[in-house]
């Protein structure tokens, strides 16, 4: 929730999960955090189609897109997803990112973390850099002051 | 060991009643293989156990989206299904897979969790299994993104198509699974409202042996009032059905160590017991990291059978946490909606009547919220448009961090780990 009430920026951000994961409780955390860190929350739910997500970013045009993912089809699931996205007229720029347990074995993979950001996204984060994604928010500016 | 039941026939309605009128605690693995050997495996062993069991036939996510080409696919090619693939598989393959396990005295519920079952139920009747699981709004919301209006008329033409495979003397039984609803921090009112109101739904639709279920929440005193609650109801809503109370252990994540996740199966079988339920879907240790095996379901179900032996009496005085007055003020704002349940509950969602918390679901409002009190009860945050006053109690948390719930998801597993 937004306190304060004074500055002129509220952030929006959509929150969704990609087309094969049905986990919602990342999303819900999620969703909490950004709310923290002063966000207005557009929160998609589970089993996001593409098209669904593209007509989402087209209609509330966000500061900021979080793609969440715990099913372990993550990294698969993103390579199609963005691009999709970026292939949309109008969101070729949007800020997009995508984080969580990405992969079955719950490693990083570098490699696949390359092919994402090479595809378009903006930052890719592991369960365990939920700060990376903080200080990602507030070097983009994209966190209000309360 | 078995229950006395007087019929020739399977009745799965008719087994539970006479194991609790002998005192027995009915105990059930949630179970699913692909391969007909192993799912033969593991209906043998579960038959076997010595405790009061009945078996299951969980199918795979394939069957249960209605995929049942992708599941066809994957026998014919050996792939490794999660489930059993009942559409799929050629009928005469599941009555040799049935033959001389499932009998009166050891019947088998089919479990999937379809928002689209038509085929599954289709299924079922040609195949004369008698007893299955799910709901319109318990299949829906909290797994799929199909529209609650769609999942309603689905479960609509199925419950129907089901209740006709009555008519040569068996006798169709359809649990509800709303006492489950996101697995963790529903508040039980909510859980006790859905399950009852699936029920009736059941009910209205011809069936005439129901179980409405409720899953283990946090604190046992508050899941006792829930049953006591729930079985009140059942009383005043289902006076012409046989019913009775099916109690899962607990859905949220679960303890990492065995003994802890022992400890909370034991717990939940003398809940159940003490309350009053007549059947238990158990866990096992294995729960927290992987897909348990055989052995380790049949441990469960004797785990949890010798905890029901010592649940001690039975509790008739719940304590009042106000669940039964909230359970029942949910369920009359439904009827005041629509006597026919299939066609108040989507309205009863539009209008935030009832409002599932943390479920994103597009036709759950999202208003309502939950979090864990000081006293170790679950409790209300904020409760929409629900009829459910908004708690004033300076306790109350102002908001809920993305911090604190985490902790609220783990709260179960840590206690019972560091009680270990």
């Amino acid at each position: 929730m937004f306190r304060g009430g004074v500055t002129g920026f509220r952030p929006k951000s959509i929150v969704s999960s990609t087309v094969s994961d049905s986990h919602t409780w990342n999303l819900i955390f999620m969703q909490l955090l950004l709310e923290e860190m002063g966000h207005e929350v557009v929160n998609i739910g589970a089993c996001v189609p593409e098209e669904l997500l593209a007509d989402a970013c087209l209609e509330h045009r966000p500061d900021l897109v979080v793609v969440s993912s715990v099913n372990g089809h993550g990294f698969n699931d993103a390579l199609g997803l963005i691009r999709h996205l970026r292939a949309v007229p109008g969101l070729e720029r949007i800020p997009l990112v995508v984080g969580g347990k990405l992969g079955v074995d719950g490693v990083r993979d570098v490699g696949f973390t390359r092919r994402l950001l090479n595809e378009g996204f903006d930052a890719v984060f592991a369960e365990h850099e939920l700060g990376g994604f903080r200080e990602f928010v507030s070097a983009r500016g994209l966190r209000a002051v309360s | 060991m078995t229950a006395d039941v007087d019929t020739t026939r399977p009745s799965f309605g008719d087994f539970v009643a006479a194991a609790q009128r002998n005192g027995h605690l009915v105990v059930q693995p949630r179970m699913g293989f692909g391969d007909l050997e192993r799912m033969r495996a593991g209906l043998v062993a579960t038959r076997a156990a010595d405790a009061v069991s009945v078996g299951t036939l969980t199918l795979d996510s394939y069957t249960r989206t209605g995929d049942h080409e992708a599941a066809r696919r994957a026998l014919a090619d050996g792939v490794k299904l999660n489930g059993y693939p009942i559409v799929a598989r050629p009928d005469h393959e599941t009555v040799e897979l049935l033959d001389g396990v499932r009998d009166v005295a050891f019947p088998v519920q089919v479990r999937h969790g379809s928002s689209r079952p038509q085929d599954i139920f289709r299924t079922l009747t040609r195949l004369g299994l008698e007893a299955t699981e799910g709901g319109p709004v318990s299949y829906c919301l909290p797994y799929s993104r199909t529209p609650l209006r769609e999942a309603v008329d689905n479960w609509v033409e199925s419950t129907e198509l089901f209740a006709g495979s009555g008519a040569d003397g068996r006798r169709p039984h359809l649990e509800s699974f709303g006492g489950c609803m996101l697995g963790q921090l529903c508040p039980p009112s909510l859980l006790v409202a859905i399950s009852l109101l699936e029920g009736v739904f059941f009910r209205q639709h011809g069936i005439r042996s129901v179980s409405l279920s409720y899953a283990q929440q946090i604190h046992p005193a508050q899941d006792e009032e829930a049953v006591l609650a729930l079985r009140r109801l059942a009383v005043e809503y289902l006076p012409d059905t046989q019913w009775h109370i099916v109690f899962y252990a607990y859905m949220g994540v679960y303890p990492r160590s065995p003994r802890g996740a022992a400890l909370l199966m034991e717990q939940a079988a003398r809940t159940a017991v003490r309350a009053g339920a007549a059947r238990v879907i158990v866990k096992t240790e294995a729960e927290a990291h992987r897909i348990p095996t055989v052995e380790e379901n049949v441990r469960a179900l004797e785990v949890s059978a010798r905890a029901a032996e010592t649940a001690g009496p039975p509790v008739t005085e719940a304590g009042e946490s106000g669940v039964l007055a909230e359970a029942r003020a949910l369920v009359e704002a439904v009827l005041d909606i629509d006597p026919d349940i299939g066609r108040a509950l989507p309205r009863a969602f539009e209008r935030g009547r009832l409002d599932l918390p943390f479920c994103l679901h597009p036709d759950n409002r999202g208003q309502a919220r939950s979090y864990i009190g000081d006293d170790g009860y679950l409790r209300w945050l904020s409760t929409g448009n629900m009829p459910i006053p908004v708690p004033v109690d300076s306790a109350v948390p102002s908001r809920l961090t993305a911090d604190a719930l985490l902790t609220m998801l783990h709260h179960v597993e840590q206690r019972y780990d560091r009680a270990t």
